[in-house]
This record gives C-alpha cells, structure tokens and sequence, in this order.
C-alpha cells in the first residue's frame, strides 16, 4: 500500500527547491503516513477484517466437525499436516448432510421459486408507479418520491408486523375477502392466509417495493423525452413507442431493481417467520433454525456457503451495472 | 401529477398499498380494545401500559445509543469509502475494494450476521478481544454493514459534483486535506447528514445481525419487538410503531424544509455570481 501513499520518495530535488515551512503533515509524510493514504487503508482493512476474513471463517467452519463444548465445533488454528487424512475424510460431510436431507434442498428451491415470484409481482406493481412518478410534472416529482421513500425509512419489522393484523382471520383483508368470494359461490370454507406462503409473498412484496420503484424512476427519468416525440411524429401509436422505446431503455432500471429484490429476498428470515407459518420454507430460516435451535454451527456454516453459492452470480451482476452506471454518471 | 389517468391510478394504488397498512396500525393504536381488530372507543391506554414496560424502554434506550455510535462511525468510513471511490482514481485492488462496498448492500442478513459472530468467536480465541459479546460487537457488525450505504450516498454526490472547485484549490496551493475540509466537506454536508441518518435508521431497525452478534444482556429493541409479536399481536406494539412512524414523519419533514432552503440559498449564490 505504499505506493497508494503518494510519498515517491526523496531522491533529487531536495537541494535544488526552495526552503518550505515544516508541517506536521511533512513530517507524517516522512515515515509514510498520508492523508491520502489513511483514507485508502482505513476503510479498506476496516471491510478486509470485518466482511471477507468473517467469509474465509464461514467456509473453515462449514468443514469443520461438531464438538461438545464452546464453540461448538473444532478449533480452528488445528495442525492440519499430521492429520491430513482424517481432515480430508471430514471436509465435505456438512455439505453432503444437506443434499441428502430433502429438507434443505426444498427449501433453497423453495426460497428461489419464492423470491423470483416476489419479484416479478415487485415490477408489475412497481413499474407503472415508477412511470408515473417520471411522467409526473417536475414540481411534483421531489414530493412523491418522498412518498415512496418514507416507508422504507420506518421500521421493517413494524411494517411486516402491521400485515399480521390485515391478513389474520378476522382481518380487515382476509374477512372482507372471503365475505366477497363466498358471495360469489367462489369459495365455500373461508379462505385462510396468514401462516401461508401467500401471506410470505405479499409481505416480501410489500417490505421490497421501493426498492424496485427507485432503480425504475431513476432510469426513466433520464429518458430521452425526444425519442418519443419524434415516434409520435412518425405516427407511431403511445403502446408500440412504450414497447420498442422506453421499455428496451428501462431494461437497465429493470435489471437493478429486480436483483436489489431478489438476492436479499432469498436469503429472508423476518418475513417467512412472522407472516409464513411453517408451511413456508425458506433457506435464512433454515439456517437461522439450525444455528438458534438445533445449535449445530458447521451445518449453519454450510447452509450459509451454499446459499452464497446460489448468489455469487446475481450479486457480481449486481456489481457490474452498478459500476457500469456509475461510468456514465461520472462520464 | 402525471397526466394519463391509467398513471394517476397505478400511483394511487401504489400509495395506498404502501400506506395502507401503516395507516391502519396507527388506527387500532388508539382503540381501547385489546383485541386489536375489535374496535370500542378511542384511548391512549397503550401508550400509557408501554410507558410501563420497563424492558421496552430499556431496548429502547440500547438500541438508540447503538445507532448513535454506529452512524457516527459509519459516516466516517462511508466517507472515506465514498471519497476512495469517486476521486481517487484506479488504485491497486480497487476492484475487490468496489465488491466489499457494495456487497453488503444486497447480502442476505443471516449470512452477514453468522460470519461476523464466528468471527468474533474466533478473534476472542485468537486473541481474547472482545470478551464475550454485546453493544462493542453489536456497534462493529452495524458499521460494517451501514458504512456501505453511506459511501454510496457520498460517492453519488460526489461523481456529480464538479471537480474544478477542488482542483482549482488545489492549484492555488491548498493541501488535499484542507481541499476537502474547505470545500468538498461543506458541499457534501447535506449528503453526509442524509447518510448519517440512514445509517441511524438501518442500525435502529436491524433484528437478525444483532441477533447473531449480540451477547445476554444486549438486548435491542427489534429483539424485543420481535420476540412478543411472535407470541401473538400485541396493542402496545401498535403504540410504538404510531410513536416512531411520528418521528420518523417529523425528521422528514425538517429534513425536507431544511433541503429547500439550503436550495433556495444555493440557487439565489448562484443568480447573484452570474449577474456579478
């Protein structure tokens, strides 16, 4: 990193330069401390020591074995040279426990298949509210957005907590719904949704929305309006510009919105437990389950690999247009 | 207002379904039934029963000096962090500094929430620090994953804001350090507020990495929350989310008055610069 410091050393130039005044700066520069270089390390090994090294852990411990004793598993800094065998023989016994046990296997599948409706269901009602918000005149943009962003700053877990009263039996939803649908010859038992799976989708669609509205208003608030005029010169009717112009150019919008639901939809716990029921298995209350109630940390460790796994290419895409956004801002 | 009436609708039924359920929570606050769908009259009687909670208050009370810490804390490095991105150019491991920043933003919470607590199970084996777990590994695990808000909040500001004032500063002899307490940092202020209070929010509202990470004794208030909302509803639960969607409202709208007349401000400079 010391090259990062910006000090390239005093060779030359010393004897030749006019005397300048002392600064404590200087003298911290002498032995390699710079302004520049402290705003480089600080961070950087602060994330180094409490976000990858804690990974690096993860994985040691999802292929370590369950001890009696705290911490529940085998030590870590362990001579591994003259037990190489016996080690070898351990590593994948974790993982190999969760593709055997169907439990686990239906529940990553399970997350996935959830996650990916919650998702969907986040752009059909986020999109058009998102285009609203763009299309809305420009003094009542900065007002609306606020709107939608004031939720998001009051408590989640206050938010999901409001739908247990709205979806239990004698909720102001489900009464009213099945009063409705029984009406209507529809149903003839009443429905039952809190502690289902459907209560699961409407809180993780609801906890995520502004998430996939923000991405959305902000790429098609940036739309080339001209475009769409000069179609509707050419004769082209509002529906088919909407299809060949604004959707192709929100595709970006979509894109981030849609994996800012996703990869933390995947891994939830809150939502599934309050509002799910045990019929709803999800991979962050399995391994919550495993690590709270079953105390088993290496199984923990692995359903926690595993469902890393599963989003290391949703979250290096993420990664990617968000830093190809960030180029053309900056260009 | 848009002006398509299929527009004005689909914002409409998206308003309604972001507030609805909020709107109906601070409703049944009020009722003095303690069946919370059964509605018998107004009163104050939950707020009055959660005043005496005394294990409430207590979270409260933790969970508030936490966020304090934590925002401070991460305001400092999500700045630095922000700063590192947006002007100190390619530097070598840039690209695993940009995953490490932004990685948090979209990391399921049990992950972060696990690798941080073997982490400091392993660093007390390693090292004796820390000594078993509470607010210290509580404060460390919420900065780690707020600061990432915050340097995107700073770096966004800072990508669109124009490098000739600092560099002409700069030209004129100011050191960098002074360059960025002179100028950036004043012009930043707003940002470095917004993420400072984001940061305070996120760390006031996160239940599963505390859960991970906190030690007995270090309850917060999420924990508390959610532990009596899993045995069943409770009207006094409904009084406090009245009481912190109120604040919340309130910082908003200061917030929102205090935006628009450093903007007024700001735009009245810059009339008054151009005419000279």
């Amino acid at each position: 990193m010391a090259d990062m410091a910006g000090y390239t050393g005093a060779t030359g130039g010393a004897a030749v330069s006019p005397p300048r005044r002392v600064h404590v700066g200087d003298l911290l520069r002498r032995v390699g401390i710079t302004g520049k270089g402290v705003v480089t390390a600080v961070p950087f090994f602060w994330l180094l020591l409490f976000f990858l090294v804690p990974f690096l852990i993860v994985f040691k411990i999802a292929l370590s074995q369950t001890t009696v004793g705290i911490p529940p598993y085998t030590p870590m800094f362990e001579t591994v040279g003259e037990e190489g065998r016996t080690t070898i023989t351990l590593i994948w016994d974790n993982f190999r426990f969760l593709v055997s046990d169907d439990l686990y296997v239906i529940s990553y599948l399970n997350s996935l298949w959830i996650a990916f409706v919650s998702t969907l269901f986040c752009l059909l009602i986020g999109y058009p509210v998102a285009y609203a918000l763009a299309k809305s005149e420009p003094r009542w943009r900065t007002p609306l957005l606020m709107m939608v962003i004031l939720p998001f700053w009051t408590s989640f877990l206050i938010r999901v907590y409001a739908w247990i009263m709205l979806l239990r039996d004698d909720g102001l939803v489900t009464a009213n719904l099945n009063a409705v649908l029984m009406a209507l010859g529809v149903i003839d038992q009443p429905l039952q949704i809190l502690y289902t799976p459907t209560a699961a989708y409407i809180g993780i669609v609801y906890s995520y929305l502004p998430f996939m509205i923000l991405p959305l208003y902000a790429t098609l608030e940036k739309l080339d309006n001209t475009l769409l005029e000069a179609a509707a010169d050419l004769g082209c009717p509002p529906w088919k510009a909407f299809l060949t112009i604004t959707l192709p150019l929100s595709i970006p919008g979509i894109l981030a919105g849609s994996l800012l639901v996703f990869i933390p939809a995947t891994g939830e716990f809150v939502i599934p437990a309050l509002l799910g029921g045990p019929d709803t298995l999800m991979i962050g209350k399995v391994l919550w389950d495993e690590f709270f109630n079953s105390r088993d940390w290496p199984v923990a460790s692995a359903v926690a690999i595993a469902l890393l796994v599963f989003l290391v290419v949703p979250i290096m895409w993420f990664q990617s247009i968000q830093g190809r956004q960030q180029e053309q801002e900056g260009a | 207002m848009p002006k398509s009436w299929f527009l004005r609708g689909a914002l409409a039924v998206g308003l309604i379904f972001l507030y609805g359920p909020i709107l109906l929570l601070i409703a049944y606050s009020f009722n003095d039934n303690r069946l919370v769908t059964v509605w018998s009259g107004f009163s104050f009687r939950w707020y009055g029963e959660l005043m005496q909670n005394a294990q409430l208050l207590e979270a409260a009370w933790l969970s508030l000096r936490i966020a304090f810490i934590t925002a401070c804390g991460a305001v400092v490095l999500g700045t630095m962090a922000g700063l590192l991105m947006a002007r100190f150019g390619p530097f070598r491991g840039r690209a695993l500094f940009g995953g490490m920043i932004s990685a948090p933003l979209v990391m399921p919470e049990v992950i972060m929430g696990l690798s941080l607590l073997l982490l400091f199970v392993s660093l007390e084996q390693l090292i004796g620090w820390p000594a078993g777990r509470g607010t210290t590994t509580i404060v460390i695990a919420h900065i780690t994953f707020t600061m990432s808000f915050v340097a995107v909040v700073i770096q966004s500001r800072l990508v669109s804001l124009d490098a000739s004032l600092e560099e002409a500063a700069m030209d004129l002899g100011a050191r960098p350090a002074k360059v960025f307490f002179v100028i950036t940092l004043p012009i930043i202020a707003p940002s470095v507020v917004a993420g400072w209070l984001l940061a305070f929010t996120l760390s006031l509202d996160d239940l599963v990495i505390a859960s991970f990470v906190s030690g007995p004794g270090s309850t917060t208030l999420p924990m508390v929350v959610f532990s009596s909302v899993r045995l069943g509803v409770s009207p006094q639960i409904n009084a406090l989310a009245t009481i912190v969607v109120a604040v919340v409202a309130v910082g908003i709208v200061i917030a929102g008055v205090m935006n628009a007349r450093a903007e007024r401000t700001r735009r009245r400079d810059e009339q008054m610069a151009q005419q000279g």
